[in-house]
């Protein structure tokens, strides 16, 4: 009996010590939000209270200052095609290489897994050489192609490790009853790797939607901003208009934060797979 | 025979020919080049280029006590809040590991931060530290909110530790939920039984057993840190004095402010290299202190 109030009391003394850490955590939304709505005044005076007239007018303000649609359809299409086109090339090419052990496979899986150690600052000076040179420099294609090339190695290597757990049985089936090894990798192991391409997208949707330097280098138009950039181009030129500033960044972390409440079971599912294979 | 053999050449062009361009084109033939430039004193746009064997890094160890603050800043920097987030990260998760009624949703609110991309980040907390803050510690009184927090070469430092720690404990919290989840509770039941208290139960059974968790935990951590960009530049853009300028951004103000391609390909090699060792020897010390149960 003592033993179980015990346990109770701690508990509760845990979760009250946990929610408050979690209102912390919650403050800088807190400040981010309420000061959103704020006449300029109003922010400058008090920035922790509750405004005192909501002016939804900031919102209007920001969403045409960064161009939020084309912002937002920018980054929509060029996290979308990267991700679509990244499960596509990499499960294939790890499809092979599992399948096909030759030397050359080998060699070319550890030169995947050494790539992955190399920061993204140790090659960017020379990628913008190469990028214009390749013309794909200032088009949201060519971003894309940038991102299929520093995104194939995590992924090929996530797909690597899932693809060697699929049954051999299963594919030897279908090839007796006369499917060709492409239909046997589209009609049969695809589909089997469902779990894994749930991870490979979650894990590079967060990083592409995210990415502020890569695209900061290829891109120059303002219509191709994704929405990382034209925020850093809206602070750039409005230094401390927190009443434009504070909107535009609502606006801008909206997207994700919904991606993320709606599919947080996957996310925190396909974090926990790939950074144990990781 | 032959047949077979084309069409094997055929297979491996079609799945594995597509990633082999893209990383040739893109991580290879950028890392190699880069190599070379290191090499010269290239500017970025001019047509000759001169081979200047090691000047470069010569220069760099000898006369750029700007990068020399910066790699003290980014060691500095990456002990510290590979430290704090690991530590915090841990004891969200062992404390999320417990049956509280809210525990689904803190794991989410805690979660949260890190899905917001670091620029982002760093310029909702530019606007905590500068208005946020000052408003708190008018309420409060307390002056620790009043310090001039970007604005000072020290505490320019813990407010970049503060954000970091802020987006990434999270997402070791979810690494270290999954590890604890897989502790089997019949070990820990003994132990308690046995009379081991707390805090015994945490440091010789949970943290052992956990120790795969903890390889990949520190391994993301320093990776993060080692190499931050997106928030150094929205906090601090490097200031005041340079003071909070990580390696990372000095490599980009060497090569896209001051022009000197050169010099900036010579410090990213140098970088590389650095995490490259880093990583290894991570890797290697913690996988040794691992154990099955």
């Amino acid at each position: 009996m003592e033993t179980t109030k015990n346990y109770r009391f701690s508990t509760i003394v845990t979760e009250f010590i946990m929610v408050l850490i979690g209102l912390l955590f919650l403050v800088p939304f807190y400040f981010l939000f309420v000061n959103s709505v704020k006449t300029f005044g109003d922010l400058l005076t008090n920035s922790a209270a509750w405004p005192e007239v909501f002016q939804w007018g900031n919102y209007a303000n920001a969403w045409e200052k960064i161009k939020f649609p084309s912002a937002l359809m920018n980054s929509l299409i060029v996290t979308v095609v990267s991700n679509l086109l990244l499960v596509l090339i990499s499960s294939m090419a790890a499809y092979r290489m599992v399948r096909s052990d030759t030397r050359f496979n080998r060699i070319l899986f550890g030169m995947f897994i050494a790539a992955m150690v190399i920061p993204f600052q140790s090659i960017m000076i020379p990628l913008v050489t190469v990028t214009s040179n390749l013309g794909l420099i200032d088009s949201l294609g060519g971003l894309i192609i940038c991102y299929l090339g520093f995104g194939a190695p995590m992924s090929v290597f996530l797909f690597h490790g899932f693809v060697k757990s699929v049954p051999l049985e299963i594919e030897e089936a279908a090839r007796v009853d006369g499917s060709s090894v492409y239909g046997v990798f589209f009609r049969i192991v695809f589909p089997l790797m469902k779990p894994m391409y749930v991870t490979v997208i979650i894990l590079n949707t967060l990083w592409i939607w995210n990415d502020y330097l890569l695209p900061s280098l290829i891109l120059q138009s303002s219509n191709l901003r994704t929405i990382p950039i034209a925020t850093f181009a809206l602070f750039g030129q409005y230094t401390k208009q927190w009443d434009l500033a504070l909107p535009a960044l609502v606006l801008g972390i909206m997207p994700i934060i919904i991606f993320f409440l709606l599919m947080q079971k996957y996310i925190i599912q396909g974090i926990t797979a790939g950074s144990v294979k990781g | 025979m032959k047949h077979r053999k084309s069409s094997q050449l055929l297979q491996q062009l079609v799945f594995v020919g597509p990633s082999i361009v893209f990383f040739i084109l893109i991580i290879v033939v950028p890392f190699l080049l880069g190599m070379y430039y290191s090499f010269t004193d290239w500017n970025g746009v001019s047509e000759n280029i001169n081979w200047v064997g090691f000047d470069n890094f010569l220069h760099i160890f000898a006369n750029d006590p700007k990068f020399q603050t910066a790699f003290w800043f980014t060691v500095r920097f990456t002990v510290v809040g590979v430290v704090l987030t690991n530590i915090i990260g841990f004891f969200l998760a062992y404390f999320l590991t417990k049956p509280l009624k809210t525990r689904n949703i803190l794991r989410t609110i805690f979660f949260m931060p890190n899905v917001i991309g670091g620029l982002l980040l760093g310029f909702i907390w530019q606007f905590i530290f500068v208005k946020g803050f000052s408003a708190v510690g008018d309420v409060t009184g307390w002056s620790f909110f009043n310090l001039p927090w970007l604005g000072d070469e020290p505490t320019a430092f813990w407010g970049i530790v503060i954000v970091f720690v802020w987006q990434t404990a999270g997402y070791l919290m979810v690494i270290y939920i999954s590890s604890l989840t897989n502790v089997s509770p019949d070990l820990l039941e003994a132990a308690e039984i046995d009379g081991a208290s707390r805090w015994q139960v945490l440091r010789s059974i949970i943290l052992p057993l956990i120790m795969p968790g903890v390889t990949i935990c520190l391994f993301l951590a320093i990776s993060w840190s080692f190499k931050m960009f997106d928030l150094n530049l929205s906090l601090t853009k490097g200031g005041p004095f340079g003071s909070t300028e990580s390696v990372a951004l000095n490599i980009y103000n060497e090569a896209f402010v001051n022009n000197r391609y050169g010099i900036g390909t010579a410090k990213a090699l140098i970088f590389f290299v650095i995490v490259a060792i880093i990583t290894m020897i991570q890797v290697r010390l913690t996988k040794s202190k691992e154990v099955e149960a």
